[in-house]
């Protein structure tokens, strides 16, 4: 794991000017007269690994997809990269974003879903070459040769040519993981990947996430309920409640010894249950 | 006269309503795509134009646009239009309407979630359209399309009316001349009944294509009627 | 040229009586649609496989041929075997029949929608066949199939338009005449286009309402 004992525990650690990778800057986000997230702030350093757990209907979801811009904020600032998501500079001054500038802070985002979302219309290969080609511009040779190197990694490689439907959901999984890494993001966002799978099929991908956050600096954002795996990768785990993080801090401090009573229940409830 | 000395006759009008069938349904699927696209992007005014087109030229009978076409048109502008391509318009236009409709339905059918993979990978919505929404939504809009180029097929028979010797206009005139009423027209309409057939095999083949490009089992033999038909029916004349 | 509104106003009387026509062979004919596509639709249901079968492909070769040259072969050929009729009454029973292919589509998949439970639990409480579709299966069918059926209506009234060619005096029909007798096509085929907008625009908003509250097949 990349110099996981020097990153600092999160916002407060930064020397003063330092940006982190990602902030959040008193985030408000409703859906209708349901507030999702009140006025969060958290931050994001880069090649950090941040799991964020919590009951559903937390919110935790709703950070990833606002990372994607799947969503809009209501009130406050992302800023990724010194970026706002939202806004954009012109003229000195913050106006709202065009298509133009959320595709580039995109560039630095990859997200992989709980449902997998490949391309029912494209074979493996193409659904992992395809935006690298249309999108980064790079060459089909180039596209294809990574496309290998990354099935080789997730273990798929003899399914390049086959199609999503005749794959298993982890195997689908671990294409979509392959897929998102193909457009080299510099942060990846795990939305509860593997909730949706069969009990059987959790391992193997935890295990090519795990290979990942061992072999790369990527920074990693993961909504997860597989406890075990977010203690191995995470160097911060945030837990979740109402809109708000009730408790921040280590793996081993979360899960070896939350002080709020909230994470108490919430990690009683979900070990023992 | 036996059937067998006018099949000459029926072959050469079979062959203008094929022509005007084929002819209208480019024109109605060139229109389908464009509107049906249009109508599903997110910017409002363009929405309302497409759905103001969509309403206008479903709710007028292709007979009438095509009198239109052909007797009015030509007193505004100077110019004559030819029955046949007044026929092809008129058609094209009506059976397009219905077609952009049933283009908007299935994209708007495509689940979010592919919307929101081709976001997460930073596709331009252009992009998005052409590799992801459409790819998926065009095995959707097939039955459909079958079903609107059967109903172009049928209204075809308006252009007689007009004086094209169409497939129908043969039957009238055989009428006329020999007055073996009840032969001239069962003979149209076992041709007619034939080219829908034909019609129907393709729309069959490439549904069965779609499929398998989707990676789903071949679909049981698509149904005309029920709601589909429903949406349908009124596409020609 | 300009546009004659002033001609427009003239014949408007004569154009609305055209419409009465229209509206009436619409209306006539769709009772009729509905009734006879419902008795296909449980023939096809009910009678022996071989009577089903031909039932279907006489219903399919209705479907995939024009009502145009249906409405000559009613108009032409049943006179010439004995059976005379007004231009209205062919009219009628040509849209209807051509209709009624459609319309037992739409009860057939109505009456499919009906879940079989509903037949067994009939069958458990000794319903006579009768009161099995009276009371129990037509009810449930006929409230999904509403929006499409309306659709027809729609569509219908847009077909009215053909029976110009068997000389009806409908709007079309009026239209032309007037059109031709004082060489104001533009202003009369405009105006036809006009009336119909004005008629099946909404009617196709209404049916977009019904769709929403009744469940749709």
């Amino acid at each position: 794991m990349p110099q996981s004992d020097n990153l600092p525990a999160g916002a407060a650690g930064h020397a003063p000017g330092e940006e982190p990778l990602i902030r959040f800057d008193k985030v408000v986000k409703r859906f209708g007269r349901n507030v999702v997230l009140r006025e969060l702030d958290f931050t994001v350093d880069a090649g950090e690994r941040v799991t964020l757990i919590g009951p559903s209907g937390s919110g935790k979801t709703t950070i990833l997809r606002l990372l994607m811009t799947l969503e809009r904020v209501n009130g406050g600032v992302i800023w990724v990269n010194g970026d706002s998501l939202s806004h954009m500079r012109r003229n000195g001054r913050l106006v709202p974003a065009n298509e133009k500038h959320q595709r580039e802070v995109r560039k630095k985002i990859g997200m992989v879903f709980q449902q997998f979302n490949l391309f029912p219309n494209m074979s493996v290969r193409r659904n992992i070459t395809e935006a690298p080609v249309h999108t980064l511009g790079i060459s089909r040779e180039e596209a294809d040769q990574r496309a290998e190197e990354l099935l080789d990694m997730v273990g798929l490689r003899q399914k390049i040519d086959a199609h999503p439907t005749q794959l298993s959901g982890g195997q689908q999984q671990r294409v979509a993981i392959a897929r998102a890494l193909a457009m080299r993001p510099q942060i990846l966002l795990l939305d509860e990947v593997t909730s949706a799978l069969d009990p059987e099929l959790v391992a193997g991908v935890l295990d090519v996430l795990r290979e990942i956050a061992r072999t790369t600096d990527i920074t990693m954002l993961s909504v997860t309920h597989e406890m075990a795996f977010a203690k191995d990768v995470s160097h911060r785990v945030l837990m979740f409640d109402q809109g708000r993080i009730v408790e921040e801090g280590p793996p081993e401090q979360i899960f070896g010894d939350p002080h709020e009573e909230r994470t108490k229940e919430f990690l009683h409830a979900v070990l023992e249950g | 006269m036996t059937f067998f000395d006018l099949l000459p006759l029926y072959l050469n009008g079979a062959w203008y309503t094929l022509l005007i069938t084929l002819g209208g349904c480019a024109l109605a699927f060139v229109i389908a795509m464009t509107v049906g696209i249009v109508g599903s992007v997110r910017n409002p005014v363009l929405r309302a134009a497409a759905a103001v087109y969509v309403e206008v030229f479903r709710g007028v009978a292709a007979l009438v646009l095509m009198f239109w076409l052909f007797y009015a048109l030509p007193l505004v502008t100077g110019y004559r239009v030819e029955p046949v391509f007044a026929a092809i318009l008129a058609l094209g236009l009506n059976v397009g309407a219905y077609g952009a409709e049933n283009v908007r339905g299935a994209i708007k059918a495509v689940p979010r979630a592919q919307y929101e993979a081709t976001v997460a990978l930073n596709m331009t919505p252009v992009q998005r359209m052409r590799m992801v929404i459409l790819p998926q939504a065009w095995a959707q809009m097939l039955p459909t399309f079958g079903n609107l180029a059967i109903e172009l097929m049928k209204g075809s028979a308006v252009v007689s009316l007009i004086a094209v010797s169409d497939l129908t206009f043969v039957a009238q005139q055989l009428r006329t001349f020999s007055g073996d009423t009840a032969l001239a027209f069962t003979a149209a309409l076992v041709m007619y009944f034939i080219i829908a057939q034909v019609l129907l095999f393709f729309v069959r083949m490439a549904e069965r294509r779609a499929d398998r490009r989707l990676g789903r089992a071949p679909a049981k033999p698509t149904r005309r009627g029920g709601r589909i038909a429903a949406a349908v029916k009124g596409g020609g004349a | 040229m300009t546009f004659d509104w002033g001609f427009v106003g003239e014949v408007l009387p004569d154009l609305l009586l055209g419409l009465r026509y229209t509206l009436l062979a619409t209306v006539v004919s769709y009772a009729f649609a509905l009734v006879l596509g419902l008795v296909v639709a449980m023939v096809r249901r009910a009678a022996p496989r071989p009577v089903a079968a031909v039932v279907h492909w006489v219903m399919e070769f209705i479907r995939c041929t024009p009502l145009l040259v249906q409405l000559f072969f009613v108009f032409y050929v049943l006179p010439s075997v004995g059976v005379q009729l007004s231009p209205l009454t062919a009219g009628i029973i040509g849209l209807g029949v051509h209709y009624a292919a459609y319309t037992a589509e739409v009860y057939r998949s109505g009456l499919e929608g009906v879940p079989r439970g509903q037949w067994e639990a009939a069958r458990a409480l000794s319903l006579p066949a009768r009161r099995t579709w009276t009371a129990v299966v037509l009810p449930q069918a006929v409230r999904r199939v509403i929006p499409a059926l309306g659709n027809y209506l729609i569509s219908m009234f847009k077909d009215t338009p053909l029976l110009f060619a068997i000389t009806v005096p409908e709007l079309l029909f009026e239209a032309n005449r007037l059109g031709g007798q004082y060489f104001k096509y533009l202003e009369m085929m405009t105006v036809v286009g006009l009336l119909f907008i004005c008629v099946s625009v909404p009617a196709a908003i209404l049916i977009r309402f019904l769709e929403r509250r009744y469940a749709a097949i």
